[in-house]
């Protein structure tokens, strides 16, 4: 394998509808403002591309990405889709970084896209839960809210998580986006509004959850030699990991953790893993990234992570499976502030604010969940921190992590079926 | 081969519906029917139309899904059909107050995760017959079936077994 590059990045405005955009469209706005960035850049030296979205029933139409192949003018070079449910943006990432490092490639497109306004909110929601088991799970009243609120019941049940922790993670997400006119859903929010929102499925409640979108979002990846010759802050991708578990959650097992480098089987000596408390999918994502990275102790030696907050309570799942804390602490762990903002006043009292920023972009629940664009969204806000070009692209610098040297990127689909997790390093 | 009659095209049989003139939008519509089959499954189905509910124990390993699955994942090996338990617990729970388009009517509804005891894995229903505020992990619950089966997984859901 050889060193890969992620070298520019463009996103549309996440956004409830773009009726007057089709998907063609905004990929083509997202990838005009990528190549803008890296003007040396010609289209000769593009080798081919990868694109990805979620739903041929959303998009209704089948093979769409060669519709976005040939409106970007990039036939005949090579071209195929990626559809992994949530986690297809991260998994595209993936598969454009696989061919740079293999030498199949010098330079990869990266796009995605999702275009889910055509359909109503409840229509959408059951193409999205018909990604879950169709004879055993669908029939039940298939929904994903639905089946997310029964694992954070779980939680709550085996490590005392609370509604209230839930809610100091969508304040946070919500406010950090008033700063990112790229996203859907920006507004400052308190617990108690968090918790009167609608309910939608218990302890879920409107303000929990992510939101349908339209929008795009494109990464170009690129071998060292391209990237030197083009960029003058290019993004060294340093380790990729992808997991997978059950597609349904009632075949989870009740075994022992997969371990980090820096944790013990003492530590959970009682703990009966996964259930349907904790993603196995993304403790192996995190294990395989971590070691391709050379990292040992992820709390001490990463300086952001964008990571797939479809659900208040996945972002609190997701921190333990990254071993940012020790399963069960998710919750504390928000509450002690670590994963906030410095210098953004969130109407909290927040001891340890801003030692390790999680979703400074907003995540998927503010930014929103265009989901084909979704993780490839993550990676170009990690591009941007980490060319230290937040104020540059967001036109204010409130979300600029301060020297940031490493930033991760975390793709999730179904209940926890595909799970990818993205290394990126600034180059020094 | 069936020819169809003229005009029986379902895209064209539909008036146009304008919803928008710029951008152009029209309401659309796009329906599809299925020979589904439950193929390996087929005797689960089989079973909830006469009252009971299987699940699939490894011939080698010995390991026990609740919900069936013809090989087992432990080991690879072929499994066979056994009945559950009459009697399980709740796992988990949550009370869907919104749900996907087909399931909007039946709100609010109680989804459970059902565990077994001696059963390794989880068998995900609907409990019915509970004041929702009431459901709890560990209620003590049995299944009930349809009289008339639409063989769906939906023959089958929970009720709480009455304590005391």
């Amino acid at each position: 394998m050889r060193p890969v590059y992620l070298i520019s990045g463009g996103v549309t405005k996440f956004a409830k509808a773009h009726p007057e955009k089709d998907f063609r469209l905004m990929v083509k706005e997202a990838y005009d403002y990528a190549l803008r960035d890296i003007p040396a850049l010609t289209p000769d030296m593009i080798d081919g591309a990868v694109g990805s979205y979620f739903s041929d029933h959303f998009t209704r139409q089948l093979k769409a990405a060669s519709m976005v192949q040939d409106y970007l003018g990039l036939c005949p070079k090579p071209s195929k889709r990626i559809e992994g449910g949530g986690a297809t943006g991260g998994l595209c990432l993936q598969s454009a970084w696989e061919a740079i490092a293999s030498g199949r490639m010098e330079c990869c497109v990266a796009f995605g896209f999702e275009t889910m306004s055509r359909v109503s909110t409840w229509k959408g929601n059951e193409f999205i839960a018909l990604a879950s088991d169709t004879n055993f799970d669908f029939p039940i009243g298939g929904f994903y809210t639905g089946y997310y609120a029964m694992m954070v019941q779980r939680h709550m049940y085996e490590f005392g998580t609370t509604v209230e922790q839930m809610a100091m993670v969508s304040v946070k997400n919500h406010i950090n986006a008033l700063y990112n006119p790229y996203a859907q859903k920006a507004k400052r929010l308190t617990i108690e509004q968090v918790r009167q929102a609608p309910m939608v499925a218990t302890p879920l409640t409107m303000e929990d959850i992510c939101t349908m979108s339209d929008g795009a979002a494109v990464c170009i990846l690129a071998s060292e030699r391209i990237a030197s010759r083009v960029c003058d802050r290019p993004v060294h991708i340093t380790g990729v990991g992808s997991g997978s578990d059950t597609m349904r959650m009632a075949d989870r097992p009740h075994g022992k953790v997969l371990l980090l480098p820096h944790e013990q089987e003492s530590d959970y000596a009682t703990l009966r893993y996964p259930g349907v408390h904790s993603f196995r999918g993304g403790r192996m994502a995190a294990k395989l990234a971590y070691h391709m990275a050379g990292i040992q102790d992820p709390r001490e030696e990463l300086s952001f992570i964008e990571l797939h907050d479809a659900y208040t309570s996945s972002e609190i799942q997701t921190y333990e499976d990254l071993g940012l804390c020790k399963y069960g602490e998710g919750g504390s762990f928000v509450e002690s502030g670590i994963p906030f903002m410095p210098g953004i006043d969130y109407g909290l009292s927040l001891p340890q604010q801003g030692r390790l920023p999680v979703n400074p972009s907003g995540g998927l629940l503010a930014c929103g969940h265009p989901v084909g664009a979704t993780g490839l969204m993550q990676a170009v806000f990690a591009l941007w921190q980490l060319q230290g070009a937040i104020e540059k692209h967001l036109g204010n610098g409130m979300l600029q992590v301060s020297r940031p040297r490493r930033g991760l990127i975390h793709s999730h689909a179904g209940t926890g079926t595909y799970i990818t997790v993205t290394i990126l390093e600034a180059v020094t | 081969m069936n020819e169809s009659p003229e005009g029986s095209d379902p895209l064209a049989q539909h008036r146009v519906e304008i919803l928008s003139m710029d951008p152009l939008i029209l309401r659309d519509r796009y329906e599809i029917e299925y020979r589904h089959s439950y193929a390996q499954d087929t005797p689960f189905f089989l079973g909830l139309s006469k009252g009971e509910l299987l699940g699939s124990r490894c011939t080698q390993c010995r390991y026990f899904y609740a919900t069936p699955r013809r090989h087992c994942m432990e080991c690879g090996h072929a499994t066979t059909w056994e009945r559950l338990p009459t009697t399980a617990r709740i796992h988990t729970f949550t009370v869907c107050y919104y749900g996907s388009e087909r399931f909007l009517k039946e709100t609010p509804y109680v989804l459970i995760l059902v565990e077994f005891e001696g059963v390794n894995t989880l068998f995900l229903s609907r409990l019915k017959g509970v004041d929702p505020e009431q459901v709890r992990i560990g209620m003590p619950v049995r299944p009930r079936f349809a009289k008339e089966p639409t063989y769906t997984v939906t023959d089958v859901w929970f009720e709480p077994i009455e304590q005391g």
